[in-house]
């Protein structure tokens, strides 16, 4: 019997098994997606707290989308991180949803550890929507579900990470996620963001400085967003990253024929992915955005659904109600 | 953690041979009461109204020659009694490969009990479609209905106390085929 999921904070903490629960449990509300008419009462009544602390909109959207068609309520509680003073602030913040009585909460911080600092203070669920240079656990599993759909198993892949690796937390799980089913991780980026001990997250990983070395023979490629604000000169510049790091149509034919091309988003076309690679068939992005909301519903739905997680549950059940 | 619950058989409701002449008559009655097989379609709900649906859907390719459509509907999402119960039931997929809009739809389920299932599958199919119209075919129909849901189609009536359960055995899930009336032991 898999155990009740309380909280989603990190990939790292998850088992395989708990894991393949989720995307399993996915499955039905990606196909929920298709539904002419995509709202459900499931959670009527409940609210989901976003408190997103770090700007954000495909993952916030995503979050309430996913939240309105089960059904719940949201509140939205944005600030900037930048006028926050983070740990008293934090507090606070937290304090004054709990008073709002959420039954959970999705958020979103510059600081690695906030949703874990949250769970441990609330009797709420708490889901990681991303926290500082830790993890974005949602990406990843939404990644994994895309992985499995497109080719067949989720097991045992090649897989490449291009880019700004040290500063990525999409990263970070992916590499936890990926690694727990036997991938043979790549990574390769620009040296000043390459740190050493992220070879640690996933057994086996390698790191190659050279993206066509990176690319010969991978099954699946994590073409990582690069933020802006970290390319300017002298340190690197944009047409240096171009060069040394795009990927382009190709470099993308030194990897598997039906290599799967991922992008966690917002792509910057012509800057660490080439028009022609985001447009072409093995790009998968679109649909990734489709997993996200099924990924997401599917937590909301196990995590905010039913009875409170200390409630005691009802000795007296129904047979020959709902099998 | 839910208590494997102690429970001992009273009686044979149906036999295997019994299911089968039941599921001939339900078919046949499906076919008569509709007029023909014309804009028909059966749905399964999850899990024994599956196997039953497709059963039915072939007596009646059989003997009225008409491919009847079937879909498998899981009613997890539109159950009303979520919110009570502590980890959330798995949720399995709703597989109806055609439109539902303007269909004659047939729901399927082994037992028809307070009638909230019942409730639940007209619900999800809402989501998906406007059906032209919506019966119900169960194998057993125990009594102790807690929504004005009656059934189209009734396999078997059967007077059921509260604390009996009447257990529906099907080959494809069950590995046997038969229905029994069992009691909660204490």
């Amino acid at each position: 019997m898999l155990q009740r999921l309380q909280h989603v904070l990190a990939i790292e903490t998850l088992s395989p098994e708990q894991i393949l629960f989720i995307l399993d449990q996915s499955k039905p509300f990606q196909e929920f997606q298709r539904h002419p008419l995509k709202k459900l009462a499931t959670l009527r009544g409940k609210t989901v707290a976003l408190a997103f602390f770090e700007s954000s909109t495909r993952t916030r959207i995503s979050f309430a989308t996913a939240a309105a068609r089960l059904g719940a309520d949201t509140m939205n509680l944005q600030a900037e991180s930048s006028s926050l003073k983070k740990g008293e602030s934090l507090i606070d913040t937290v304090r004054t949803l709990e008073a709002m009585r959420p039954d959970g909460i999705v958020i979103r911080h510059s600081s690695s550890g906030a949703p874990e600092f949250v769970a441990e203070r609330l009797g709420v669920p708490v889901i990681n929507a991303g926290d500082g240079m830790h993890e974005h656990p949602t990406q990843a599993l939404l990644d994994a579900l895309t992985i499995r759909d497109r080719k067949g198993k989720l097991e045992g892949w090649n897989v490449t990470i291009l880019g700004d690796i040290l500063h990525s937390r999409v990263a970070r799980s992916n590499m936890h996620l990926l690694g727990k089913f036997g991938a043979r991780i790549t990574l390769c980026g620009p040296a000043m963001w390459m740190p050493a001990e992220l070879e640690a997250l996933a057994p086996g990983t390698r790191r190659v400085p050279r993206i066509e070395e990176a690319l010969d023979g991978a099954d699946v490629i994590i073409v990582l967003r690069v933020q802006t604000e970290r390319i300017h000169e002298p340190a690197l510049a944009a047409e240096e990253y171009i060069l040394g790091y795009q990927l382009t149509a190709e470099r993308l034919r030194l990897a598997q024929p039906d290599a799967l091309v991922l992008h966690p988003g917002p792509m910057i076309r012509g800057l660490e992915i080439d028009p022609v690679v985001a447009d072409g068939p093995q790009c998968g992005v679109l649909e990734q955005v489709t997993n996200g909301l099924a990924v997401r519903m599917a937590l909301l739905y196990h995590l905010t659904g039913g009875a409170p997680v200390d409630a005691p549950h009802p000795a007296k059940e129904r047979s020959n109600a709902a099998d | 953690m839910k208590q494997p619950m102690r429970v001992i058989e009273k009686r044979q409701l149906l036999s295997a041979e019994e299911i089968g002449r039941t599921l001939q008559r339900l078919a046949h009655e499906i076919v008569e009461k509709s007029g023909g097989t014309k804009d028909l379609a059966l749905i399964g709900v999850r899990r024994r109204g599956v196997p039953l649906s497709e059963r039915l859907a072939k007596i009646i390719g059989g003997t009225a020659h008409a491919d009847v459509p079937v879909g498998t509907l899981d009613i997890t999402l539109y159950r009303d009694d979520l919110s009570t119960i502590g980890p959330q039931p798995v949720v399995q997929s709703t597989e109806i490969a055609f439109p539902v809009d303007d269909r004659d739809l047939v729901v399927v389920d082994d037992v028809l009990y307070t009638g909230r299932t019942a409730r639940a599958a007209m619900n999800g199919l809402f989501d998906l479609g406007r059906p032209r119209r919506i019966r119900l075919c169960v194998l057993i129909d125990r009594g102790h209905r807690e929504l004005p849901v009656e059934a189209a189609f009734v396999g078997r009536k059967v007077e059921t106390s509260d604390t009996e359960i009447v257990e529906v055995r099907l080959r494809e899930i069950d590995g046997e085929e038969r229905v029994m009336l069992v009691d909660r032991v204490a």
